[in-house]
């Protein structure tokens, strides 16, 4: 299975209470201002590319790859670091398409990534369900409606049916919806799929259990992925134009809560939620 | 400004909360651009359904009933969608697990432009501006859509969910459009739905929620206090990582979000990710062991304390205070 995973790298969502938003009074802030914090890619794309290497491997012995995974991302040179991690721990090669961070739109990558998949000829496009800065929620879709291939969100467990088709768990509210999808397909995931049973592909033995949450790369392979390829597209060379359908007038702080009260005992709590917050 | 079409999110003909959450958003943004509002119901056997959403105050309910559309599939509905939207300036849908799925597949197809997840909106010469939560929850994007047809997807626990106006709009059939060449290619085989005897997260009043410390008698430790206050029971994803509860109690970022009256927070460190998942609850308690644990940042009322010698303390005063 030749599988293509969408990388974004992201400010370390651990510190995401210290972006700063300066905002004039009543008015908006034009940006968001992360610089300080460090850069990580985005969690959920990881969880990504560790189910796109258990479908394209047998867990016993993960040094044969059994398929393909070629990781993408869009952005300046700086995200070569982010391609380059990716391949360390398992991608097989890495495309960048030379984009300046303002020109990331979702509705630009997911029209840029169908032009992108018409080159690479993927069987199955596997990314994260959002990505942790913008938490939007929406490139999977619009990427399964521009090529016309169908889509599987929220996934939570997926099996592998002899690389043609995927039975795939779905988040749901109140429960998971089960479907089957024939390739090629687009699917999200949630952090659930990086559980040790999130992902069932039979050359891995029914009894391997892999280790819960993402791998990370040998020091050996951090020298080797120096070596393989990661090319360098341009927005033209897809053929796609950016051409924003939405806009961003400014951004605002969330507002403060006001800092609540310690309590001392049982029965304190019991008197202020009935008489101060009249919640009982 | 044109007017606005709401697609229901209706399971086994029921329709689902969130769907009133949006119906109140496009009520009131098309009161402030000066529009009207409409109402689609897309499944099979929704005459329950198509009648409860009549009494919305809706212009009119547009009704695809098939057996086609009767499990949700984003490559089934999505045409629908996009048919009955023509003529609507934004088409709007509940951010819940069908509507985030479905909204960008019918954005793509009308060539729209999307504005995920919103949490407010303002109106300023019939022209829509949104307000999103970004980062977590720790900042907010005021966006606009720029395209003929803007398509929206509406956060239920900021919208008041809209209540029965008395009046009955006019219900219209309208056909189940077939032609997304991938529904051949994916196949709806069931639904585990997980059963419970207490609400559901996204509707609860009240929360008990629990975190890694409450280790494997989750439920034991919880259920008594939960049912003394009719609470739902919610979870941090270390909990629900752990095994000690079931993974849709997860609360936050990238569970559910909710925004009750009351929330417990019980041995719950306060993550950003979990925060950004219950911030707009109206009265937020927090147990926790650690003086220092930035749960109490946001906690109107914070208890420094073990939990398990002060949970059945509490739900026995709870109970008392009740009687
Ligand atoms: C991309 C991403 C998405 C995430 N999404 C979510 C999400 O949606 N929801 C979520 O919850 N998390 C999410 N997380 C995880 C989050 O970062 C935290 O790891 C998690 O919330 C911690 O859970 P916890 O508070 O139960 O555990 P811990 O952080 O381990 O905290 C346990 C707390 O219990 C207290 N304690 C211990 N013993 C006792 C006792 N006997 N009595 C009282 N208190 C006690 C401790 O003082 C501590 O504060 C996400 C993380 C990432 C990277």
């Amino acid at each position: 299975m030749k599988i293509l995973v969408p990388l974004k790298r992201v400010a370390d969502p651990e510190n995401a209470n210290k972006v700063k938003i300066a905002a004039p009074a009543g008015g908006l802030a034009p940006k968001i201002e992360t610089t300080g914090l460090e850069w990580k890619p985005n969690p959920f794309d990881e969880y990504a590319l560790e189910a796109a290497l258990r479908l394209t491997e047998n867990g016993t012995a993960v040094k044969a790859r059994l398929g393909e995974v070629i990781v993408v991302t869009f952005g300046p040179a700086e995200c070569d670091q982010t391609l380059r991690g990716a391949l360390a721990t398992g991608a097989d090669r890495a495309i960048r398409v030379d984009v300046t961070d303002d020109q990331l739109d979702g509705d630009l990558v997911a029209r840029a990534l169908a032009k992108l998949v018409d080159q690479v000829k993927p069987d199955l496009v596997l990314m994260g369900k959002q990505t942790v800065d913008s938490d939007s929620n929406q490139v999977a879709q619009l990427l399964a409606a521009y090529l016309g291939w169908p889509q599987v969100t929220f996934a939570a467990n997926i099996v592998n049916e002899d690389n043609k088709a995927l039975k795939i768990g779905r988040v749901a509210d109140g429960g998971q919806i089960n479907v089957r999808v024939q390739l090629p397909a687009v699917v999200n995931v949630e952090d659930r799929v990086v559980n040790p049973k999130g992902v069932t592909s039979p050359p891995t033995p029914a009894t391997h259990k892999y280790a819960d949450g993402v791998r990370f790369a040998p020091l050996p392979a951090i020298m080797q992925a120096k070596k393989k390829p990661l090319e360098v597209k341009k927005l033209a060379d897809l053929g796609v134009e950016a051409a924003p359908k939405v806009k961003y007038l400014g951004y605002e702080a969330p507002p403060a809560r006001k800092a609540g009260v310690k309590v001392k005992t049982v029965a304190e709590l019991v008197d202020k939620l009935k008489n101060e917050a009249k919640v009982l | 400004m044109a007017d606005i079409l709401v697609v229901a999110e209706i399971v086994d003909g029921i329709v689902k909360k969130p769907t009133l959450a949006a119906i109140a958003f496009a009520r009131d943004a098309a009161k402030a651009a000066g529009g009207t509002f409409a109402i689609l119901a897309v499944g099979a056997g929704l005459d329950a359904a198509a009648k409860e959403l009549s009494a919305c105050g809706a212009s009119k309910v547009l009704v695809a009933d098939d057996p086609y559309t009767k499990n949700y599939l984003a490559e089934r509905f999505a045409p629908t969608v996009a048919a009955a939207a023509k003529g609507f300036g934004v088409v709007a849908f509940p951010a819940a697990t069908s509507g985030k799925d479905l909204a960008p597949r019918v954005a793509a197809k009308l060539g729209a432009g999307y504005a995920p997840d919103i949490s407010g909106f303002k109106a300023e010469g019939g022209k829509l501006s949104y307000k999103r939560p970004m980062y977590a929850g720790n900042a907010f994007g005021w966006m606009q859509v720029s395209t003929p047809v803007e398509v929206v997807s509406v956060r239920p626990t900021e919208f008041t969910a809209a209540e029965p106006t008395g009046g009955a709009s006019a219900i219209e059939k309208v056909a189940v459009v077939q032609d997304d060449p991938a529904a051949g290619k994916i196949e709806f085989l069931s639904f585990d739905v997980v059963k419970s005897e207490r609400p559901e997260l996204t509707e609860a009043k009240v929360i008990v929620a629990g975190g890694r410390s409450v280790k494997e008698k989750f439920m034991d430790v919880l259920s008594p206090l939960a049912d003394t206050l009719g609470a739902a029971i919610g979870a941090s994803r270390a909990a629900c990582d752990a095994g000690y509860c079931p993974t849709d109690l997860q609360v936050g970022q990238t569970g559910k979000v909710v925004a009750p009256t009351l929330y417990l927070a019980i041995g719950i460190s306060g993550a950003i990710q979990h925060l950004a998942g219950m911030k707009g609850s109206k009265t937020i308690v927090a147990i926790n062991k650690d003086p220092e644990a930035p749960i109490f940042q946001v906690s109107d009322y914070g208890l420094v304390a073990d939990l398990f010698a002060v949970v059945p303390e509490l739900t026995a005063a709870i109970k008392a205070a009740k009687a």
